[in-house]
């Protein structure tokens, strides 16, 4: 049996790579700094997808919801075997919050009519690991959590081996199911040169600032990307952006490092053992 | 929806697996009572299981609870996300609670979204601290008086951010394992127990358990009083021998970094940090660590921290008590033998 699998990704500022810049004085982070990527666990996440395709067949779309500048990863998702994406972009989504975003995203998913839904565990930006379960849940399907590899897919049927932080489970259910997948679950495939070659001049809308000749163009070569709307997608704005974000800002402050009135220790066998008789005297060690 | 209500209780979802509470909800209840006082309003524990865990009630009331809705069923013997929701959806919108907080474990993390999503409530993820604070709309004057201040490290650990939510309610967060400190159980308090009646049946259990398999953790992290990680620096699966001595001979436990783990030197259960466990011990040991902001969450809060690195500019000794700047390889014996001495 094929599968329609639609996987989920999100374009994150690379945050390993934060430095003194990418920090504003006010404390905020100077996106515009860092480097965006393809958030790491999503790359997991398709691949899973990707593998369903080349043993059962059927067909993978990946779906971002963000800036037009995303429309990136998408392509990238292409280069590694995607069949479609699907950028959603509406200035009405700024603002919103783990419980806003997976409402959007539901709507879109709710067009996609899948069988399986893939979300990474979580983005590298928030750390929240939120909106897959979010997303499920509007939905109305059954949640897997931490999924690090597919035991068996058959009919409706699908079994996986899921990380329980202390161990694992192996766990059945029904489709549909929307899984969170971990980087343990496999190591993504790179880009393949005929996907690369084929999809190099894909764009969304957006990235062609609305020339209509052009639009027109790509999509009747068949590689105009999707970009939906809030309109398109009949989102029930009170629960998009700011609206629909129960949680807001109080405040944000860079992490200072305190600095600790630091003792300089010789490196020597005197100098270690005064250390020590210090450490003792004090009760931190004895 | 439920509405701003400040009479509404703060309550804590007691996790428990095989009749076993979680320490993360031990922890939280110190910090739930806290802010319960503050508030003003009674503190409860929400406790969900088979019909085994009424004994659990005991020990909630013990570390801090006042109450306990206890909610036991046959189906609820193992946790599952749809079942365990429903329940607590149930009492949440019979009791309409003000604060509702989890442990950030993997269980807490698959559940509280989906009743999040369900209750149209915010969440915030991996708190590392709670607070009762106010909050001023600048433009509008509008004041909000004893909120939840939701603190939590973002993008990476870069910055603290404090997530309030004021409109709806109930305040929902998970919280960190290890940041709040364990409280001590006082075997005289008194406290009530309310039985809930549970409506579910099959059709909420839509997922079948075919095995589970539990590796206990190889090392208790937490419990520590003196910790010895070593990261990269290292350099070898044979030289982290190193670490492993100094723990010893200071009766304490080996930790690592992120990059240490993936580099096979010691197993994942060692990893300090943001994605690995939070600790705050007597004494802190870093060799070989560069101190990426990542490492420095997990760590920082110990009350004495020694740093060795050969590079005298690396990160770690912002936050150190003690700089030792020189190689491990020369400087590990050295100080083994001066504990050896003198202990
Ligand atoms: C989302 C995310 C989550 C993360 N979570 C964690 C986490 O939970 N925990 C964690 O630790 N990391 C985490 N990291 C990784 C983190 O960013 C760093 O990469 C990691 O902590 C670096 O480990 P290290 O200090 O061992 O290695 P390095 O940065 O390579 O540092 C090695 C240090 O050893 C010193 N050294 C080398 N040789 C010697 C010698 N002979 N004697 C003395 N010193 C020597 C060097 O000067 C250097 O400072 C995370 C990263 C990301 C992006
Ligand atoms: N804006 C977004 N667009 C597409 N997918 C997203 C978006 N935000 C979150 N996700 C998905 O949800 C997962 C968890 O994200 P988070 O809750 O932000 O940690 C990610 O790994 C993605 O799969």
């Amino acid at each position: 049996m094929a599968y329609n699998c639609v996987v989920l990704i999100k374009q994150v500022p690379d945050t390993k790579r934060i430095t003194g810049q990418a920090m504003n004085e006010d404390g905020t982070v100077n996106r515009a700094a860092l480097p965006a990527i393809f958030n790491p666990e999503d790359l997991n996440a398709l691949e899973m997808a990707l593998q369903i395709k080349d043993t059962c067949g059927g067909k993978v779309t990946a779906v971002a919801m963000g800036l037009p500048a995303a429309s990136d990863v998408l392509r990238e998702a292409l280069f590694r075997g995607a069949d479609d994406a699907v950028l959603v972009t509406d200035r009405r989504c700024a603002a919103s919050d783990t419980l806003a975003t997976s409402y959007i995203l539901s709507c879109a998913v709710k067009k996609l009519k899948a069988d399986i839904v893939l979300c990474g565990r979580q983005a590298i930006d928030g750390d929240t690991a939120q909106v897959g379960p979010q997303l499920a849940e509007k939905l109305g399907i059954t949640q897997i959590t931490y999924v690090e590899e597919i035991k068996e897919l058959k009919d409706d049927e699908i079994s996986v081996k899921r990380n329980t932080g202390n161990g694992w489970q192996q766990v059945k259910t029904k489709l549909p199911v929307l899984l969170t997948v971990i980087d343990e679950a496999n190591t993504p495939r790179v880009a393949g040169a005929k996907m690369l070659m084929k999809n190099k001049k894909a764009r969304t809308p957006a990235e062609l600032e609305g020339d209509a000749g052009k639009i027109k163009e790509l999509e009747q070569k068949g590689l105009l990307i999707k970009q939906w709307d809030l309109d398109f997608l009949e989102a029930d704005m009170q629960w998009c952006g700011r609206d629909g974000s129960p949680t807001k800002v109080h405040r944000i402050q860079s992490v200072v490092l305190a600095a600790k009135g630091t003792k300089q220790i010789e490196a020597t066998q005197d100098g270690l053992n005064d250390m020590i008789h210090e450490l003792i005297v004090d009760h931190t060690i004895g | 929806m439920i509405k701003v209500n400040k009479k509404g209780e703060v309550w804590v979802f007691a996790e428990q697996h095989r009749g076993k509470l979680e320490d993360t909800s031990l922890e939280l209840l110190s910090r739930g009572s806290i802010l319960a006082k503050q508030l003003g309003v009674k503190f409860a524990a929400v406790l969900l299981g088979d019909n085994n865990v009424k004994p659990l009630c005991d020990k909630l009331i013990h570390f801090g609870a006042d109450k306990v809705y206890l909610a036991q069923h046959p189906l609820l013997e193992h946790y599952q996300t749809n079942s365990y929701n429903k329940v607590i959806y149930d009492l949440i919108h019979k009791y309409e609670p003000q604060i509702v907080l989890f442990g950030a474990t993997p269980t807490g993390r698959d559940l509280a979204p989906r009743l999040a999503s369900a209750v149209k409530a915010g969440l915030t993820a991996d708190c590392t601290d709670l607070q009762i604070g106010s909050h001023e709309i600048k433009k509008t004057g509008e004041k909000y008086d004893n909120l939840l201040m939701q603190i939590r490290p973002a993008f990476g650990g870069n910055i603290i951010a404090t997530i309030i939510n004021y409109d709806r309610w109930p305040q929902m967060a998970t919280v960190r394992e290890g940041v709040m400190p364990m409280p001590e159980a006082n075997g005289t308090r008194k406290g009530e127990i309310i039985n809930e009646t549970v409506h579910i049946n099959q059709l909420d259990l839509p997922i079948e358990i075919i095995a589970e398999h539990i590796q206990a953790k190889k090392v208790n992290l937490k419990a520590s009083r003196v910790i010895v990680a070593g990261g990269a620096g290292v350099g070898s699966k044979d030289n982290f021998k190193l670490v492993y001595d100094l723990a010893n001979c200071l009766g304490g436990a080996p930790g690592a970094t992120r990059a240490a783990v993936d580099l096979g030197f010691i197993d994942r259960d060692h990893q300090i940090g943001q994605t690995g466990t939070t600790v705050r011990p007597s004494l802190y040991i870093a060799v070989g660590i560069s101190g990426a902001i990542q490492h420095q969450s997990g760590m920082s809060d110990s009350q004495k921290i020694i740093a060795i690195n050969n590079d005298p500019d690396a990160p770690i000794f912002n936050v150190a008590h003690y700089k030792i700047v020189g190689d491990l390889n020369a400087i590990i014996p050295m100080m083994i033998k001066a504990i050896k001495e003198k202990v």
